[in-house]
């Protein structure tokens, strides 16, 4: 039972999230419409679902935006809640959603950012304009191989520093590659080929 | 590179008051501590990558590994979110039994967290008294639901099963003899010289800074930033109660440590609240058979005793297993602020900054 959901039959893997847009009827908050009005291109896109408000920024404008959310007076998110991403492997316009959830101490409304970026593709830290960013980056570096430029100290945070591969990443074995990849990827892989063919039999 | 009087010393992972594995590198200058790394990751157990392979219902168990120390707020912010996804209406009666299971485990994991924080930095006794305490809350808790540690007493839309007969009482029961236990360890503790001494002016960090740096729960709102989700962004019962957030002003270890221990009463008042309220009704809402939320993402965030606990839980809409599922833990974030809150201090100050930001390595690591 405990790795059935490894062998369940494969679902085609999604090509990316929903980021369904407002309906016509919801009027966008004014930390959105302010947003779009300082940074024209830096909204690509803004989505709304179960409540929570999100906009899809470049990651040539990141720094612009997230500066201007933070200092803006009708913004004013000085709180960076979660930083996270996400691995769509499948999608053409880069495999990795950088996620950024924010939070205003004086307004109390939240907005997420979004930022795409391809494999391979360094992104802007933000941790000049939050100091908390600087673990969350590390952690999505870690995890998910992003690398972030101008953080102060980019290193594995989980993971052991020696660590080969990213494990968030949806191609990355849920047993992990274990010693043996390690020591002697030829053997691994044929270990795991015979694990296959045991089970179809 | 580094200057001959600087000594680099390595605290943990195996020492007591890091309470769990955490490593500290300290650069220090004689009694002084210059500058510290904190090396992190030993408890890594790739939760949330086994839960992008477990079914939605199966999760609800890796979350009581988190905080282990506080197993039902874990539960409860990730039931929140898959309902929240659902969009699954949760019947009152689990509102109000959920809001005192939570404000009974954030006693429970501050009652861990003043004993051990008092006998870090010398005082023993309270360890034992708080404990004690404790212990009551983990009868009350084993007999809900049958663990003392590790809970597994949310279900998504609702609540495992209902409370046993004559549970409320034993509760309120609880109530009144904590009271008087409050103001037992704060005789001991709050006007005590040497505690005075060991905590007054140690780590302080303006709310400003405390903002930027991401802190949360008590250690934030020691700093003056009255932000508790359970008053801003209400969830459970909670909108219908009635509590005070308490800050500080200082923004040091004392402050903190008086905000919690203020928060314990504010837990008791919601507790009482909550169980002369229990109103009458089902205890699940209405769940389908299987659990497969429309694909989309949302993030949550519920008020844990250590902080702003946070998931942020993608759905495909196509399998049975959440396609993301990440965690915002808060001692992750308060521990960021370690190195930050330590340097200039002595290195006894460094174990009672580690009590004071109130980590579990669990959910540092998860």
């Amino acid at each position: 039972m405990a790795d059935a959901p490894e062998h369940a039959p494969k679902v085609a893997p999604p090509a990316g999230p929903t980021d369904p847009a407002p309906p016509a009827d919801k009027a966008i908050p004014v930390f959105i419409t302010s947003l779009q009005n300082a940074v024209p291109e830096g909204v690509e896109h803004v989505s709304f679902y179960l409540g929570d408000w999100a906009v899809i920024v470049p990651a040539s404008h990141l720094i612009q935006a997230a500066t201007y959310l933070r200092d803006a007076a009708d913004c004013a998110f000085d709180y960076c809640s979660d930083l996270t991403a996400t691995d769509w492997p499948p999608r053409a316009e880069g495999r990795f959603d950088v996620i950024y959830c924010l939070y205003s101490t004086r307004h109390r409304h939240r907005v997420r950012v979004k930022v795409k970026v391809a494999e391979n593709q360094p992104l802007a830290s933000v941790t000049g304009i939050w100091t908390a960013a600087n673990w969350f980056e590390r952690e999505v570096f870690d995890m998910f191989g992003v690398t972030f430029t101008g953080h102060p100290d980019l290193r594995r945070i989980l993971m052991p520093e020696d660590w080969q591969g990213y494990p968030q990443r949806k191609d990355y074995p849920l047993e992990g590659p274990g010693e043996l990849l390690m020591e002697n990827p030829i053997d691994w892989l044929k270990l795991r080929q015979s694990r296959d063919e045991a089970d179809i039999e | 590179m580094f200057d001959t009087n600087e000594l680099v010393i390595n605290m943990g992972p195996q020492h007591p008051s890091t309470h769990g594995v955490l490593r500290v590198v300290l650069r220090l200058d004689g009694e002084t501590v210059v500058d510290a790394e904190v090396v992190i990751g030993y408890l890594h157990r790739g939760i949330e990558k086994l839960s992008e392979n477990r079914n939605w219902t199966q999760i609800i168990l890796l979350t009581d590994r988190m905080d282990y120390v506080a197993a039902a707020t874990s539960n409860l912010g990730y039931c929140e979110t898959v309902e929240k996804l659902l969009s699954i209406e949760v019947p009152r009666r689990a509102q109000y039994i959920r809001t005192i299971l939570c404000e009974l485990q954030r006693i429970a994991s501050h009652c861990l967290w003043v004993g051990t924080h008092a006998m870090d930095i010398g005082a023993m006794t309270v360890f034992l008294y708080a404990f004690r305490e404790r212990e009551l809350i983990l009868d009350l808790f084993e007999e809900f639901c049958g663990a003392r540690l590790t809970y597994n007493s949310m279900r998504i839309g609702g609540l495992p099963q209902d409370l046993p007969p004559g549970w409320d009482k034993k509760v309120l029961e609880f109530c009144n003899i904590m009271d008087s236990k409050i103001d037992e360890y704060e005789t001991l503790l709050t006007h005590n010289r040497i505690w005075l001494e060991r905590t007054k002016g140690i780590g302080v960090i303006g709310g400003a800074e405390a903002t930027a740096l991401g802190l949360c729960g008590p250690t934030l709102r020691g700093s003056g930033v009255a932000r508790d989700v359970r008053k801003d962004e209400p969830y459970a019962a909670y909108a219908e109660m009635d509590f005070d957030v308490p800050v500080g002003m200082a923004g040091d270890t004392y402050d903190r440590y008086l905000v919690r221990m203020e928060e314990f009463r504010q837990s008791l008042r919601i507790i009482r609240q909550a169980t002369a309220g229990i109103p009458e009704g089902p205890i699940v809402g209405k769940v389908p058979r299987l659990i497969k939320p429309a694909a989309g993402e949302t993030y949550h965030a519920i008020e844990s005793p250590k902080g702003e606990l946070g998931y942020f839980i993608v759905s495909d809409g196509k399998s049975t297993n959440p396609y993301r599922f990440r965690v915002r833990p808060p001692s992750f974030c308060n521990l960021q602020a370690l190195p930050r809150l330590v340097r200039g201090h002595l290195v006894a100050d460094v174990v009672a900054l580690i009590g004071s930001i109130d980590i579990v390595l669990g959910e540092v690591d998860r």
